[in-house]
Protein backbone atom coordinates (compact mmCIF):
# COMPACT_ATOMS: atom_id res chain seq x y z
CA UNK A 1 0.00 0.00 0.00
CA UNK A 2 1.37 3.68 -0.83
CA UNK A 3 2.23 6.30 1.83
CA UNK A 4 -0.75 8.36 2.36
CA UNK A 5 1.65 11.11 3.09
CA UNK A 6 3.23 11.22 -0.26
CA UNK A 7 0.27 12.03 -2.08
CA UNK A 8 -1.02 15.52 -2.50
CA UNK A 9 -2.98 17.04 0.11
CA UNK A 10 -6.69 16.75 0.73
CA UNK A 11 -8.23 20.16 -1.22
CA UNK A 12 -10.31 20.39 -4.12
CA UNK A 13 -8.45 22.22 -6.93
CA UNK A 14 -10.73 23.94 -9.47
CA UNK A 15 -9.42 22.80 -13.25
CA UNK A 16 -11.58 22.65 -15.44
CA UNK A 17 -10.61 22.45 -18.93
CA UNK A 18 -6.77 21.72 -18.11
CA UNK A 19 -5.92 18.58 -18.43
CA UNK A 20 -5.65 15.81 -15.79
CA UNK A 21 -2.78 16.52 -13.37
CA UNK A 22 0.55 14.54 -14.13
CA UNK A 23 0.10 14.10 -10.46
CA UNK A 24 -2.22 11.69 -10.93
CA UNK A 25 -1.13 9.90 -13.64
CA UNK A 26 2.06 9.45 -11.62
CA UNK A 27 0.23 7.75 -9.09
CA UNK A 28 -1.47 5.31 -11.19
CA UNK A 29 1.37 4.38 -12.95
CA UNK A 30 3.35 3.55 -10.04
CA UNK A 31 0.81 1.14 -8.83
CA UNK A 32 -1.08 -0.02 -12.22
CA UNK A 33 1.48 -3.30 -11.36
CA UNK A 34 0.44 -3.93 -8.05
CA UNK A 35 -3.69 -3.10 -8.78
CA UNK A 36 -3.40 -5.78 -11.89
CA UNK A 37 -1.52 -8.25 -9.73
CA UNK A 38 -3.76 -8.31 -6.65
CA UNK A 39 -6.76 -7.64 -8.87
CA UNK A 40 -7.83 -4.50 -6.00
CA UNK A 41 -9.32 -0.89 -6.85
CA UNK A 42 -6.94 1.76 -7.55
CA UNK A 43 -7.54 3.36 -4.49
CA UNK A 44 -4.18 5.98 -4.59
CA UNK A 45 -5.61 6.86 -8.00
CA UNK A 46 -9.08 7.91 -7.06
CA UNK A 47 -7.74 9.80 -3.89
CA UNK A 48 -5.35 12.11 -6.30
CA UNK A 49 -8.43 12.09 -9.01
CA UNK A 50 -10.75 13.47 -5.94
CA UNK A 51 -8.46 15.73 -4.29
CA UNK A 52 -8.78 17.60 -7.99
CA UNK A 53 -12.65 17.36 -7.58
CA UNK A 54 -12.22 15.13 -10.94
CA UNK A 55 -15.34 12.93 -10.36
CA UNK A 56 -16.88 15.96 -10.79
CA UNK A 57 -15.89 17.08 -14.35
CA UNK A 58 -18.75 16.59 -16.05
CA UNK A 59 -20.58 17.96 -13.12
CA UNK A 60 -22.17 21.06 -14.38
CA UNK A 61 -21.19 24.31 -13.17
CA UNK A 62 -24.02 25.53 -11.65
CA UNK A 63 -23.98 22.47 -9.46
CA UNK A 64 -20.60 23.23 -8.54
CA UNK A 65 -19.04 20.56 -10.96
CA UNK A 66 -16.24 21.42 -13.26
CA UNK A 67 -18.54 21.96 -16.37
CA UNK A 68 -16.02 20.27 -18.77
CA UNK A 69 -16.57 19.01 -21.92
CA UNK A 70 -16.56 15.60 -23.02
CA UNK A 71 -13.74 16.63 -25.27
CA UNK A 72 -11.65 17.16 -21.94
CA UNK A 73 -12.85 14.23 -20.03
CA UNK A 74 -12.06 11.95 -22.88
CA UNK A 75 -8.43 13.00 -23.27
CA UNK A 76 -8.17 13.02 -19.63
CA UNK A 77 -9.82 9.16 -19.67
CA UNK A 78 -6.87 8.23 -22.67
CA UNK A 79 -4.14 9.70 -20.29
CA UNK A 80 -5.61 7.69 -17.18
CA UNK A 81 -6.15 4.59 -19.28
CA UNK A 82 -2.29 4.99 -20.83
CA UNK A 83 -0.95 5.16 -16.55
CA UNK A 84 -3.18 2.49 -15.63
CA UNK A 85 -6.38 0.64 -17.62
CA UNK A 86 -8.48 0.39 -14.54
CA UNK A 87 -8.12 3.34 -13.36
CA UNK A 88 -9.24 4.84 -16.78
CA UNK A 89 -12.04 2.43 -17.49
CA UNK A 90 -13.53 3.13 -13.74
CA UNK A 91 -13.42 7.07 -14.30
CA UNK A 92 -14.57 6.74 -18.08
CA UNK A 93 -17.63 4.65 -16.25
CA UNK A 94 -18.37 7.38 -13.42
CA UNK A 95 -18.45 10.12 -16.13
CA UNK A 96 -21.01 7.94 -18.34
CA UNK A 97 -23.09 7.84 -15.27
CA UNK A 98 -22.56 11.30 -14.15
CA UNK A 99 -23.43 12.63 -17.83
CA UNK A 100 -27.11 10.59 -17.70
CA UNK A 101 -27.83 12.33 -14.78
CA UNK A 102 -26.66 15.93 -15.97
CA UNK A 103 -28.64 15.32 -19.48
CA UNK A 104 -31.86 13.87 -18.47
CA UNK A 105 -32.44 14.36 -14.81
CA UNK A 106 -31.01 18.14 -14.12
CA UNK A 107 -34.43 19.39 -13.72
CA UNK A 108 -35.01 16.83 -11.17
CA UNK A 109 -34.21 18.49 -7.19
CA UNK A 110 -33.09 14.47 -5.86
CA UNK A 111 -30.79 14.08 -8.97
CA UNK A 112 -29.67 17.70 -9.01
CA UNK A 113 -28.52 17.23 -5.76
CA UNK A 114 -27.08 14.51 -6.25
CA UNK A 115 -24.97 15.96 -8.99
CA UNK A 116 -24.40 18.63 -5.97
CA UNK A 117 -22.74 16.25 -3.93
CA UNK A 118 -20.87 14.46 -6.64
CA UNK A 119 -18.83 17.63 -7.01
CA UNK A 120 -18.49 18.33 -3.55
CA UNK A 121 -18.42 15.31 -1.39
CA UNK A 122 -16.49 13.68 -4.78
CA UNK A 123 -18.98 10.38 -5.03
CA UNK A 124 -17.65 7.95 -7.49
CA UNK A 125 -21.25 6.31 -9.34
CA UNK A 126 -21.28 2.83 -10.84
CA UNK A 127 -23.80 0.65 -13.03
CA UNK A 128 -25.97 -2.00 -12.92
CA UNK A 129 -27.03 -2.84 -16.52
CA UNK A 130 -26.14 -6.74 -17.34
CA UNK A 131 -28.52 -9.29 -15.87
CA UNK A 132 -28.53 -13.19 -15.69
CA UNK A 133 -30.35 -15.22 -18.17
CA UNK A 134 -30.38 -11.65 -20.45
CA UNK A 135 -26.31 -10.76 -20.60
CA UNK A 136 -25.34 -7.49 -21.76
CA UNK A 137 -28.53 -6.73 -23.88
CA UNK A 138 -28.64 -3.17 -22.10
CA UNK A 139 -32.23 -2.32 -23.13
CA UNK A 140 -34.07 -5.64 -21.82
CA UNK A 141 -34.62 -6.40 -18.30
CA UNK A 142 -35.69 -9.08 -16.29
CA UNK A 143 -35.66 -7.32 -12.76
CA UNK A 144 -38.58 -4.43 -11.86
CA UNK A 145 -39.37 -2.23 -9.73
CA UNK A 146 -41.62 -3.18 -6.76
CA UNK A 147 -43.31 0.42 -5.66
CA UNK A 148 -44.46 0.59 -2.11
CA UNK A 149 -46.16 4.29 -1.58
CA UNK A 150 -43.48 6.70 -2.33
CA UNK A 151 -40.97 4.10 -1.81
CA UNK A 152 -39.40 1.56 -4.18
CA UNK A 153 -37.18 -1.59 -3.98
CA UNK A 154 -35.60 -3.55 -6.83
CA UNK A 155 -33.83 -6.51 -6.51
CA UNK A 156 -31.31 -7.57 -9.60
CA UNK A 157 -29.15 -10.78 -10.16
CA UNK A 158 -26.63 -8.39 -11.55
CA UNK A 159 -24.09 -10.98 -13.73
CA UNK A 160 -21.65 -8.15 -13.86
CA UNK A 161 -21.02 -4.36 -11.99
CA UNK A 162 -17.54 -3.27 -12.07
CA UNK A 163 -16.25 -1.33 -8.63
CA UNK A 164 -19.68 -2.22 -7.12
CA UNK A 165 -18.01 -2.06 -3.49
CA UNK A 166 -15.81 0.67 -4.06
CA UNK A 167 -19.20 2.82 -5.27
CA UNK A 168 -20.92 5.17 -3.44
CA UNK A 169 -24.25 4.87 -5.76
CA UNK A 170 -25.13 2.56 -8.15
CA UNK A 171 -27.64 3.70 -11.40
CA UNK A 172 -29.98 0.33 -11.85
CA UNK A 173 -32.00 -0.65 -14.65
CA UNK A 174 -35.25 -2.65 -14.17
CA UNK A 175 -38.58 -2.67 -15.68
CA UNK A 176 -40.43 0.49 -14.91
CA UNK A 177 -43.04 -1.40 -13.15
CA UNK A 178 -44.42 -4.86 -12.09
CA UNK A 179 -46.12 -5.52 -15.22
CA UNK A 180 -44.32 -3.87 -17.36
CA UNK A 181 -42.58 -5.29 -20.78
CA UNK A 182 -38.53 -6.36 -20.99
CA UNK A 183 -37.58 -3.04 -22.98
CA UNK A 184 -40.26 -0.61 -20.68
CA UNK A 185 -37.14 0.41 -18.46
CA UNK A 186 -36.50 2.79 -15.75
CA UNK A 187 -32.97 3.97 -14.81
CA UNK A 188 -33.16 4.22 -10.62
CA UNK A 189 -30.35 5.48 -8.12
CA UNK A 190 -29.50 3.53 -5.15
CA UNK A 191 -27.21 4.86 -2.57
CA UNK A 192 -24.87 2.83 -0.44
CA UNK A 193 -27.16 3.12 2.43
CA UNK A 194 -30.29 1.97 0.34
CA UNK A 195 -27.80 -1.01 -1.40
CA UNK A 196 -26.85 -5.24 -0.56
CA UNK A 197 -24.71 -6.68 -2.34
CA UNK A 198 -24.41 -10.48 -2.02
CA UNK A 199 -21.44 -11.35 -4.42
CA UNK A 200 -21.92 -14.90 -6.99
CA UNK A 201 -18.24 -14.92 -7.69
CA UNK A 202 -14.93 -13.41 -7.59
CA UNK A 203 -13.40 -11.25 -10.00
CA UNK A 204 -9.98 -13.11 -11.38
CA UNK A 205 -9.88 -12.49 -14.82
CA UNK A 206 -7.44 -11.87 -17.75
CA UNK A 207 -7.40 -8.44 -17.69
CA UNK A 208 -8.97 -5.34 -16.41
CA UNK A 209 -8.39 -6.96 -12.81
CA UNK A 210 -8.29 -3.42 -11.00
CA UNK A 211 -12.29 -2.87 -12.43
CA UNK A 212 -13.45 -5.34 -9.85
CA UNK A 213 -16.23 -6.78 -11.99
CA UNK A 214 -18.50 -9.10 -10.11
CA UNK A 215 -21.50 -11.07 -10.47
CA UNK A 216 -23.83 -9.87 -7.38
CA UNK A 217 -27.51 -10.16 -6.08
CA UNK A 218 -28.46 -6.57 -5.45
CA UNK A 219 -31.39 -5.40 -3.80
CA UNK A 220 -32.02 -1.69 -3.96
CA UNK A 221 -34.38 0.38 -1.54
CA UNK A 222 -35.02 4.44 -1.92
CA UNK A 223 -37.43 6.91 -2.28
CA UNK A 224 -39.55 6.99 -5.70
CA UNK A 225 -37.90 10.24 -6.86
CA UNK A 226 -34.61 8.82 -7.62
CA UNK A 227 -35.75 6.73 -10.28
CA UNK A 228 -35.05 9.00 -13.32
CA UNK A 229 -38.12 10.10 -14.71
CA UNK A 230 -36.58 10.36 -18.63
CA UNK A 231 -37.24 6.60 -19.96
CA UNK A 232 -34.51 4.67 -19.94
CA UNK A 233 -34.90 4.05 -23.36
CA UNK A 234 -33.94 7.85 -24.20
CA UNK A 235 -31.13 7.87 -21.26
CA UNK A 236 -29.27 4.95 -23.26
CA UNK A 237 -30.07 6.16 -26.83
CA UNK A 238 -28.98 9.51 -25.98
CA UNK A 239 -26.51 9.67 -23.91
CA UNK A 240 -25.41 6.13 -22.05
CA UNK A 241 -24.70 4.32 -25.11
CA UNK A 242 -22.60 7.10 -27.22
CA UNK A 243 -20.84 8.64 -24.22
CA UNK A 244 -19.74 4.81 -23.08
CA UNK A 245 -18.35 4.28 -26.57
CA UNK A 246 -16.53 7.47 -26.66
CA UNK A 247 -15.11 7.27 -22.86
CA UNK A 248 -14.21 3.23 -23.43
CA UNK A 249 -13.01 3.99 -26.88
CA UNK A 250 -10.59 6.66 -24.89
CA UNK A 251 -9.33 4.80 -22.27
CA UNK A 252 -8.64 1.78 -24.71
CA UNK A 253 -6.45 4.34 -27.25
CA UNK A 254 -4.84 5.39 -24.07
CA UNK A 255 -3.61 1.33 -23.63
CA UNK A 256 -2.64 0.92 -26.81
CA UNK A 257 -1.02 4.57 -27.00
CA UNK A 258 1.09 3.45 -24.13
CA UNK A 259 2.46 0.11 -25.82
CA UNK A 260 2.90 1.55 -28.93
CA UNK A 261 5.57 4.44 -26.45
CA UNK A 262 7.28 1.13 -25.05
CA UNK A 263 7.75 -0.56 -28.75
CA UNK A 264 8.95 2.90 -29.94
CA UNK A 265 11.35 3.70 -26.53
CA UNK A 266 12.48 -0.22 -26.97
CA UNK A 267 13.63 0.35 -30.71
CA UNK A 268 15.41 3.52 -29.62
CA UNK A 269 17.42 1.90 -27.31
CA UNK A 270 19.26 -0.47 -30.14
CA UNK A 271 21.96 0.75 -31.22
CA UNK A 272 22.32 2.46 -34.89
CA UNK A 273 22.84 -0.10 -37.72
CA UNK A 274 26.27 0.98 -39.53
CA UNK A 275 25.18 0.59 -42.69
CA UNK A 276 21.62 2.75 -41.76
CA UNK A 277 18.84 -0.08 -41.91
CA UNK A 278 15.99 0.46 -39.66
CA UNK A 279 15.85 -1.94 -36.64
CA UNK A 280 13.93 -4.57 -37.04
CA UNK A 281 10.53 -4.20 -35.47
CA UNK A 282 10.88 -0.36 -37.05
CA UNK A 283 7.80 -0.92 -39.98
CA UNK A 284 5.97 -2.79 -37.18
CA UNK A 285 5.66 0.33 -35.05
CA UNK A 286 4.65 2.67 -38.11
CA UNK A 287 2.26 0.69 -38.82
CA UNK A 288 0.87 0.54 -35.58
CA UNK A 289 1.06 4.61 -35.37
CA UNK A 290 -0.93 4.88 -38.31
CA UNK A 291 -3.68 2.40 -36.99
CA UNK A 292 -3.97 4.27 -33.99
CA UNK A 293 -3.92 7.58 -35.40
CA UNK A 294 -7.02 6.25 -37.33
CA UNK A 295 -8.65 5.48 -34.52
CA UNK A 296 -8.05 8.61 -32.28
CA UNK A 297 -9.33 10.56 -35.52
CA UNK A 298 -12.64 8.30 -35.33
CA UNK A 299 -12.73 9.02 -31.64
CA UNK A 300 -12.38 12.96 -32.44
CA UNK A 301 -15.66 12.47 -35.27
CA UNK A 302 -18.05 11.28 -32.68
CA UNK A 303 -16.77 13.73 -30.08
CA UNK A 304 -17.15 16.70 -32.62
CA UNK A 305 -20.66 15.03 -33.98
CA UNK A 306 -22.01 14.82 -30.40
CA UNK A 307 -23.84 17.81 -29.40
CA UNK A 308 -24.37 17.81 -25.20
CA UNK A 309 -26.68 20.27 -25.17
CA UNK A 310 -29.73 18.85 -26.77
CA UNK A 311 -30.11 14.97 -25.97
CA UNK A 312 -31.81 13.96 -28.79
CA UNK A 313 -32.68 10.37 -30.12
CA UNK A 314 -30.02 9.43 -32.72
CA UNK A 315 -31.69 8.33 -35.99
CA UNK A 316 -30.92 4.60 -37.20
CA UNK A 317 -27.38 5.60 -39.37
CA UNK A 318 -26.15 7.72 -36.19
CA UNK A 319 -26.65 4.70 -33.65
CA UNK A 320 -24.76 2.34 -36.19
CA UNK A 321 -22.07 4.99 -36.32
CA UNK A 322 -22.04 4.72 -32.38
CA UNK A 323 -21.78 0.92 -32.63
CA UNK A 324 -19.11 1.08 -35.04
CA UNK A 325 -16.89 3.56 -33.54
CA UNK A 326 -16.48 0.70 -30.22
CA UNK A 327 -16.21 -2.10 -32.30
CA UNK A 328 -13.86 -0.53 -34.89
CA UNK A 329 -11.81 0.96 -31.98
CA UNK A 330 -11.89 -2.05 -30.01
CA UNK A 331 -10.49 -3.86 -32.25
CA UNK A 332 -7.81 -1.88 -33.74
CA UNK A 333 -6.30 -1.08 -30.23
CA UNK A 334 -6.07 -4.82 -29.12
CA UNK A 335 -4.37 -5.62 -32.86
CA UNK A 336 -1.66 -2.18 -32.24
CA UNK A 337 -0.83 -3.46 -29.12
CA UNK A 338 0.18 -6.86 -30.46
CA UNK A 339 2.48 -5.46 -33.14
CA UNK A 340 3.70 -3.39 -30.07
CA UNK A 341 5.22 -6.86 -28.24
CA UNK A 342 5.88 -8.04 -31.81
CA UNK A 343 8.38 -5.02 -31.69
CA UNK A 344 9.59 -5.84 -28.44
CA UNK A 345 9.71 -9.59 -28.00
CA UNK A 346 10.27 -11.11 -24.81
CA UNK A 347 10.89 -7.84 -23.38
CA UNK A 348 7.38 -6.91 -23.76
CA UNK A 349 6.27 -10.85 -22.96
CA UNK A 350 7.48 -9.85 -19.30
CA UNK A 351 5.16 -9.28 -16.56
CA UNK A 352 7.47 -6.00 -15.69
CA UNK A 353 10.01 -4.30 -17.10
CA UNK A 354 9.92 -0.51 -19.14
CA UNK A 355 9.02 -2.45 -22.26
CA UNK A 356 6.58 -5.03 -20.92
CA UNK A 357 3.65 -4.81 -23.22
CA UNK A 358 2.42 -7.90 -21.12
CA UNK A 359 -0.87 -6.37 -18.94
CA UNK A 360 -2.00 -4.09 -21.84
CA UNK A 361 -2.56 -6.79 -24.10
CA UNK A 362 -4.30 -8.55 -21.09
CA UNK A 363 -6.57 -5.52 -20.62
CA UNK A 364 -7.45 -5.05 -24.03
CA UNK A 365 -8.50 -8.22 -24.49
CA UNK A 366 -11.88 -7.14 -22.89
CA UNK A 367 -12.53 -4.38 -25.18
CA UNK A 368 -14.24 -6.61 -28.32
CA UNK A 369 -16.06 -8.26 -25.36
CA UNK A 370 -17.73 -5.04 -23.24
CA UNK A 371 -21.16 -5.64 -25.23
CA UNK A 372 -19.72 -8.29 -27.78
CA UNK A 373 -18.96 -7.12 -30.71
CA UNK A 374 -20.64 -9.59 -32.70
CA UNK A 375 -23.83 -8.85 -30.91
CA UNK A 376 -23.16 -4.67 -31.66
CA UNK A 377 -22.03 -5.62 -35.21
CA UNK A 378 -25.91 -7.58 -36.05
CA UNK A 379 -27.45 -4.64 -34.75
CA UNK A 380 -25.51 -2.22 -36.74
CA UNK A 381 -26.07 -4.28 -39.82
CA UNK A 382 -29.93 -3.59 -38.87
CA UNK A 383 -29.39 -0.39 -38.60
CA UNK A 384 -27.60 0.10 -42.03
CA UNK A 385 -30.41 -1.85 -44.06
CA UNK A 386 -32.88 0.36 -42.94
CA UNK A 387 -30.59 3.74 -43.25
CA UNK A 388 -27.66 4.62 -45.56
CA UNK A 389 -24.32 4.88 -43.43
CA UNK A 390 -22.94 8.30 -42.40
CA UNK A 391 -20.21 8.52 -45.17
CA UNK A 392 -18.71 11.75 -47.11
CA UNK A 393 -16.42 14.08 -45.94
CA UNK A 394 -19.20 16.88 -46.57
CA UNK B 1 -55.73 4.77 -48.91
CA UNK B 2 -57.04 7.43 -45.98
CA UNK B 3 -55.32 7.71 -42.22
CA UNK B 4 -57.62 5.30 -40.96
CA UNK B 5 -56.50 2.83 -43.72
CA UNK B 6 -52.76 3.69 -42.63
CA UNK B 7 -53.51 2.63 -39.40
CA UNK B 8 -55.04 -0.32 -39.98
CA UNK B 9 -51.73 -1.97 -42.28
CA UNK B 10 -49.52 -0.55 -39.69
CA UNK B 11 -51.57 -2.45 -37.06
CA UNK B 12 -51.14 -5.92 -39.35
CA UNK B 13 -47.48 -4.92 -40.05
CA UNK B 14 -47.12 -4.76 -36.47
CA UNK B 15 -48.69 -7.96 -35.75
CA UNK B 16 -46.29 -9.91 -38.08
CA UNK B 17 -43.18 -8.23 -37.12
CA UNK B 18 -43.46 -6.34 -33.80
CA UNK B 19 -43.06 -8.77 -31.39
CA UNK B 20 -45.51 -7.03 -29.32
CA UNK B 21 -46.91 -8.62 -25.82
CA UNK B 22 -50.78 -7.61 -26.89
CA UNK B 23 -52.57 -7.71 -29.76
CA UNK B 24 -51.53 -4.85 -32.05
CA UNK B 25 -55.51 -4.75 -32.67
CA UNK B 26 -56.40 -3.62 -29.62
CA UNK B 27 -53.94 -0.62 -29.04
CA UNK B 28 -54.52 2.92 -28.88
CA UNK B 29 -52.86 5.07 -31.68
CA UNK B 30 -51.03 6.84 -29.12
CA UNK B 31 -50.14 4.08 -26.84
CA UNK B 32 -46.44 3.89 -26.59
CA UNK B 33 -45.50 0.56 -28.58
CA UNK B 34 -41.77 0.65 -26.96
CA UNK B 35 -43.72 0.11 -23.89
CA UNK B 36 -45.67 -2.83 -25.17
CA UNK B 37 -42.01 -5.19 -26.32
CA UNK B 38 -41.09 -3.28 -29.42
CA UNK B 39 -37.78 -3.31 -29.52
CA UNK B 40 -34.87 -2.06 -31.45
CA UNK B 41 -34.44 -5.22 -33.36
CA UNK B 42 -37.77 -5.49 -34.14
CA UNK B 43 -38.47 -1.78 -34.97
CA UNK B 44 -36.31 -2.49 -38.07
CA UNK B 45 -38.63 -5.14 -39.40
CA UNK B 46 -41.51 -3.27 -39.15
CA UNK B 47 -40.29 0.02 -40.71
CA UNK B 48 -38.65 -2.36 -43.92
CA UNK B 49 -42.29 -3.95 -44.14
CA UNK B 50 -43.91 -0.23 -44.18
CA UNK B 51 -41.66 0.56 -46.71
CA UNK B 52 -42.37 -2.36 -48.82
CA UNK B 53 -46.04 -1.80 -48.28
CA UNK B 54 -46.58 1.60 -49.10
CA UNK B 55 -44.03 1.89 -51.61
CA UNK B 56 -42.30 4.84 -49.90
CA UNK B 57 -38.74 5.48 -47.97
CA UNK B 58 -38.87 7.11 -44.53
CA UNK B 59 -37.59 10.40 -44.82
CA UNK B 60 -33.56 10.57 -43.22
CA UNK B 61 -34.82 12.89 -40.48
CA UNK B 62 -37.41 11.14 -39.22
CA UNK B 63 -36.01 7.55 -39.04
CA UNK B 64 -35.73 7.46 -35.30
CA UNK B 65 -37.33 5.84 -32.30
CA UNK B 66 -39.83 9.08 -31.66
CA UNK B 67 -41.01 8.29 -35.35
CA UNK B 68 -42.02 4.12 -34.16
CA UNK B 69 -43.28 5.20 -31.05
CA UNK B 70 -46.79 5.00 -31.67
CA UNK B 71 -49.27 4.28 -34.58
CA UNK B 72 -50.08 7.79 -35.01
CA UNK B 73 -46.33 9.07 -35.72
CA UNK B 74 -45.98 6.26 -37.84
CA UNK B 75 -49.07 6.92 -39.49
CA UNK B 76 -48.47 10.64 -39.95
CA UNK B 77 -45.25 9.94 -41.42
CA UNK B 78 -45.99 7.64 -43.93
CA UNK B 79 -48.99 9.82 -44.80
CA UNK B 80 -47.14 12.88 -45.27
CA UNK B 81 -44.30 11.05 -47.09
CA UNK B 82 -46.62 9.51 -49.34
CA UNK B 83 -48.35 12.63 -49.99
CA UNK B 84 -45.17 14.78 -50.73
CA UNK B 85 -44.15 11.62 -52.96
Amino acid sequence: MSDAKALPTPHIVEIGEQAIPEAALKVAAEFAGEVDHVGRFPSETFWVLRDYGLLGALVPKSCGGHGASLGRVAADCQALGAACSASGMILAMHHVQVACLARHALGAPWHTALLRRVARDQLLLASSTSEVDIGGALRTSGCAIVRQKNRFEVVKRASAISYAKDADAILVTARAHQDAASGDQALAVVERNGLTLEPQNEWDAMGMRGTGTGAFILTGKGAMEQILATPFADVAACTMVPISHILWSAVWTGIAGDAVARARAFLRKKPPAADGSLPHGALALAEAVEQLQLAEARIKMAITAFDWQTPVSPNFASAAADNGLKTGVSEVCLAVTQQAMAVCGFAGFARKGPFSVSRHLRDLHSAPLMIANSRMRESAARLLLAQKPLLGLD
Amino acid sequence: MGHEGTEGAIREILATYGRLNRPAAELAVDADLFTVGLDSQAVINVMLAIEERFDFEFPENRLNRATFATIKSIADVADSARASA
